[in-house]
């Protein structure tokens, strides 16, 4: 490996934070789908780490069937945020609080 | 030597980018900068020896995924925010805050507790798509089947929800 493991994981940690950051801090439904591609992305990367660390392959297709999950969720997501965007004409989480009371 | 030093440069623009996608108020260029963040990963990955998800980053993530949001950013004609996103409630920094705690946490277990680990000394080639189609293939053939299952079940789903309602 051209770099430790440990700083692989260490990148993939800090992306994965500004990714929960993300999800935490925006109100905009889209951002918040953006900031989950950023944390399957990080915890993707620390897969094929840990793959090329221990010369194994089986990280690799984990990381397959994540892109394949990610396709999926965002496409439905997506969907659910065009239809709710029809429903309320927003996408600002503050102002749907169809469930609250 | 010279791949690791490009390996931390990349690391760099990738956590800038991320930086920009979370902290910037036009959801158009949160998009496209994290177009650019994938385009980094995928050199991450290409450094790390992983050839077919490189090419497979760039095509799912940086070409699908990626011209979906846009796409949906454009129907939804959504403008800025108003406000900066970042301190304006207490909310905000407690958590911040909780997040600072959680990543100090996991560097300091990653730090001092890696005794663990041991790495392989066999160097063969594992990042083609030769030994990944054949594992997905093989060991991996009922997860993979069920892949095509649940993009099935994406696919229904999305055409279900976003289609008109007529009644």
């Amino acid at each position: 490996m051209i770099v430790p493991v440990e700083h692989v994981v260490i990148l993939a940690l800090i992306i994965f934070s500004i990714g929960i950051l993300g999800v935490l801090l925006r109100r905009n439904a889209i951002i918040i789908f953006m900031s989950i591609e950023l944390m399957l992305n990080a915890v993707n990367l620390c897969l094929i780490g840990f793959s090329r660390y221990y010369n194994n392959v089986d990280g690799q297709v984990f990381v397959f069937l994540v892109m394949t999950l990610a396709a999926a969720e965002v496409s439905v997501g997506l969907a659910i945020i065009i239809s709710l965007y029809r429903n309320r004409q927003t996408v600002n989480i503050d102002e749907i609080n169809l469930m609250k009371n | 030597m010279s791949l690791a030093i490009l390996f931390y440069i990349t690391a760099v623009i990738t956590v800038a980018c991320a930086l920009f996608v979370v902290l910037n108020r036009n959801p158009v260029y949160s998009a496209v900068t994290l177009v650019l963040c994938f385009f980094s990963l995928a050199m991450l990955y290409l450094l790390l020896e992983a050839y077919f998800l490189a090419v497979l980053e760039i095509i799912v993530y940086a070409g699908a995924i990626m011209v979906l949001f846009l796409f949906v950013i454009m129907l939804l004609n959504v403008g800025k925010e108003t406000a900066l996103p970042v301190i304006k409630k207490i909310g905000n920094f407690i958590s911040i805050f909780l997040v600072l705690i959680f990543s100090i946490s996991i560097t300091t277990i990653l730090v001092i507790n890696h005794t663990g680990l041991h790495q392989s000394t066999d160097n063969s080639e594992i990042g083609d798509v030769e030994t990944i189609g054949y594992a997905l293939f093989t060991k991996y053939l009922l997860p993979f089947e069920i892949a095509s299952l649940l993009l099935l079940v994406a696919l229904i789903g999305t055409v279900y929800l976003a289609k008109k309602r007529t009644t």
